[in-house]
């Protein structure tokens, strides 16, 4: 989480108001450079899980992407290196740019809804009394432990064409085109119902962090700004906004690893059907691999998933930067 | 701050409260009221919002289905293993992290980072392949490591925020007193702990006991060895339409969940900021 503190503020950190729970020792205090082997023994375990459970995985994923690695391979265990041959056979699918299109609607439309409405909830929070306030957290609370696939089944249930509760109210609204409307048969319907699962799920997480950091932004700030006459857009443009900037970009780039990931949602409500409507990116590499046990083909989209996820972020992170120094 | 708001504004804003409160306690709400309404009044066409009888055969339909017990005795298995083990791992390297000064430290600490955004998803089909070749599919203690992985950095992360809010001066006071520096620890700072050790196990436990994927592709063969996000998953294929002891399943599922959650909910928040804002 705290990337960008580390970055932003390496060594200094009684610059930055000093929010939460008591503030860190100085660094002054910290004990001498020792040159016992202690701390290499503690830090052993954390390094060794990290070289074979992540690293390591990782490369054998960089190799299967470049060998021609299917069902006999995965059995006899003897691999044909193919260069690049799998990442050109992608390259070249057009199903493959599809998904990856589809992909950057449903991250941009997930991350935008839920950074809009968690940062309108956040300022919501603040300003309500303390009994409400602690309703509000609690209801986000209670929605942020729903297990994701708990969830995605209450979904389905609130969802489904004869018994679901939405359709059943909107036709008792007045909108009879929703009497028995299949969600889960049209693309676009059973795409809506998984941003709005996505948003669900991510909104708590993002409101509260945001939170917690408005209550960090010290009062004087916004009573010298109102002293100023500035109104209540301008006070968050020029007041909170600059203030929380930080950790809203921690939490959209948070949103925007969670939803290009996003897997288990699809996965359990429509396996990214139908046709492909709801297929995404890792959905794509799983169907790949495991379905159609080309496990090359899976690797390698997975490993070009990774890529445009980390080209999102710099762009991202390139864009933000600029910004702040033209604001300065 | 709303002592200067004027009285007027409070109706959009208790409004805007309620609309967010209902929307997002609806969708739970819906899931036990229907666990506990009778069949006939779940196929109904006007559905009521307070179950008119309760019922608690949903319930039994569930907790008599197939491995009930075995797949929830995994769930529990994996998941405190997985956080066990993450909290153990990373208490040490927080301490070394936090307490001490070596070579290399940021660079373990840029690592971890980097860790913490790992593509797990994208590592799917190599730890399939690695688990397989070291015959270690479709067993248990796979599943565990694994999430022992994935919870691993940010508990890391947050238990170094917390331990650096401990003034190392109490440790050595107590070790003045004669305790060696190990005891030092666990009798002064380990109590002075516990909020953030709470924090980071929720998400571990949060994390462990919801995941699906690893759970879903690397057990295969080992029916009995499946976790209840699987089993639930599958439920619907099992019961067909049976939406009650669906939902009943299901909140069965997140009840741990959500009771764990509300009741720490305090140290969650805290815990969150000391990670994300101290760093």
């Amino acid at each position: 989480m705290p990337v960008i503190s580390e970055r932003t503020a390496p060594r200094t950190p009684r610059h930055r108001p000093a929010p939460g729970p008591p503030a860190g020792p100085p660094e002054r205090r910290r004990p001498r450079p020792s040159h016992s082997l202690w701390p290499y023994a503690l830090i052993a375990p954390a390094i060794a899980g990290m070289l074979y459970l992540l690293l390591y995985p990782l490369l054998r994923a960089v190799l299967i992407s470049l060998q021609d690695f299917r069902l006999r391979q995965l059995i006899s265990g003897d691999a044909e290196f193919v260069g690049l041959r799998n990442y050109r056979t992608l390259l070249s699918d057009p199903r493959f740019w599809e998904v990856t299109g589809r992909t950057f609607v449903f991250m941009t439309v997930n991350v935008v809804l839920i950074m809009v409405i968690s940062t309108l909830v956040a300022l919501m929070t603040e300003r309500l009394t303390k009994a409400g306030r602690t309703v509000v957290l609690g209801a986000l609370v209670l929605a942020w432990a729903m297990p994701v696939v708990a969830a995605t089944t209450v979904f389905q249930w609130l969802f489904h064409s004869e018994f679901g509760i939405v359709n059943q109210s909107l036709t008792s609204l007045g909108f009879d085109s929703f009497e028995r409307y299949p969600w889960f048969a049209d693309g676009t319907a059973a795409f809506v119902i998984l941003v709005v699962l996505i948003v669900w799920q991510s909104v708590p997480f993002a409101a509260i962090t945001l939170y917690s950091a408005l209550t960090t932004v010290p009062t004087e700030l916004y009573e010298s700004a109102r002293l100023d006459g500035a109104s209540g857009a301008r006070i968050f443009r020029s007041v909170t906004f600059p203030m929380l900037r930080p950790i809203f970009l921690l939490v959209c780039s948070l949103e925007v690893i969670w939803t290009f990931k996003a897997f288990v949602q699809i996965w359990v409500m429509t396996r990214g059907g139908p046709g492909d409507a709801t297929t995404i990116l890792p959905v794509y590499a799983v169907q790949t691999a495991l379905s159609s046990q080309r496990y090359d083909l899976g690797s390698a989209a997975s490993m070009l998933t990774v890529v445009l996820m980390s080209g999102v972020l710099v762009l991202y992170f390139r864009q933000m930067l600029r910004q702040e120094d033209e604001s300065r | 701050m709303t002592l200067l708001r004027p009285r007027g504004r409070r109706i959009p804003l208790n409004a805007a409260a309620t609309v967010t409160v209902v929307v997002c306690l609806f969708p739970v709400y819906w899931m036990i009221s229907t666990a506990f309404k009778p069949s006939r009044d779940i196929r109904s066409a006007d559905p009521q919002l307070v179950p008119h009888t309760w019922t608690l055969d949903h319930f039994r339909r569930a907790v008599t289905a197939d491995g009930f017990e075995l797949f929830w005795r995994n769930s529990v298995l994996v998941t405190l293993g997985a956080v066990l083990l993450s909290l153990l791992v990373a208490l040490g390297a927080a301490f070394a992290v936090a307490r001490m000064r070596w070579k290399g430290r940021r660079h373990f600490m840029l690592m971890v980072f980097i860790a913490q955004m790992a593509p797990w998803e994208s590592l799917i089909i190599p730890i399939y392949i690695i688990s397989r070749d070291t015959d270690m599919l479709d067993r248990l203690p796979t599943l565990t490591l694994v999430y022992f992985m994935i919870t691993l950095p940010f508990t890391i992360v947050v238990l170094r925020g917390f331990i650096g809010t401990i003034p190392p001066e109490l440790e050595e006071a107590a070790q003045v007193d004669g305790c060696t520096r190990t005891e030092a620890f666990r009798r002064v700072a380990l109590p002075l702990l516990m909020p953030g050790l709470m924090a980071t196990s929720l998400f571990g436990f949060i994390t462990a006991w919801n995941e699906f994927a690893y759970a879903n592709f690397l057990i295969i063969k080992e029916q009995d060895n499946r976790t209840l996000p699987v089993w639930l998953s599958s439920f619907q294929n099992t019961f067909g339409t049976d939406w009650g002891a669906t939902m009943a399943a299901s909140t069965l599922f997140a009840l741990p969940a959500l009771v764990i959650f509300l009741l720490l909910q305090r140290h969650v928040t805290a815990g969150f900021a000391a990670g994300a804002v101290k760093g």
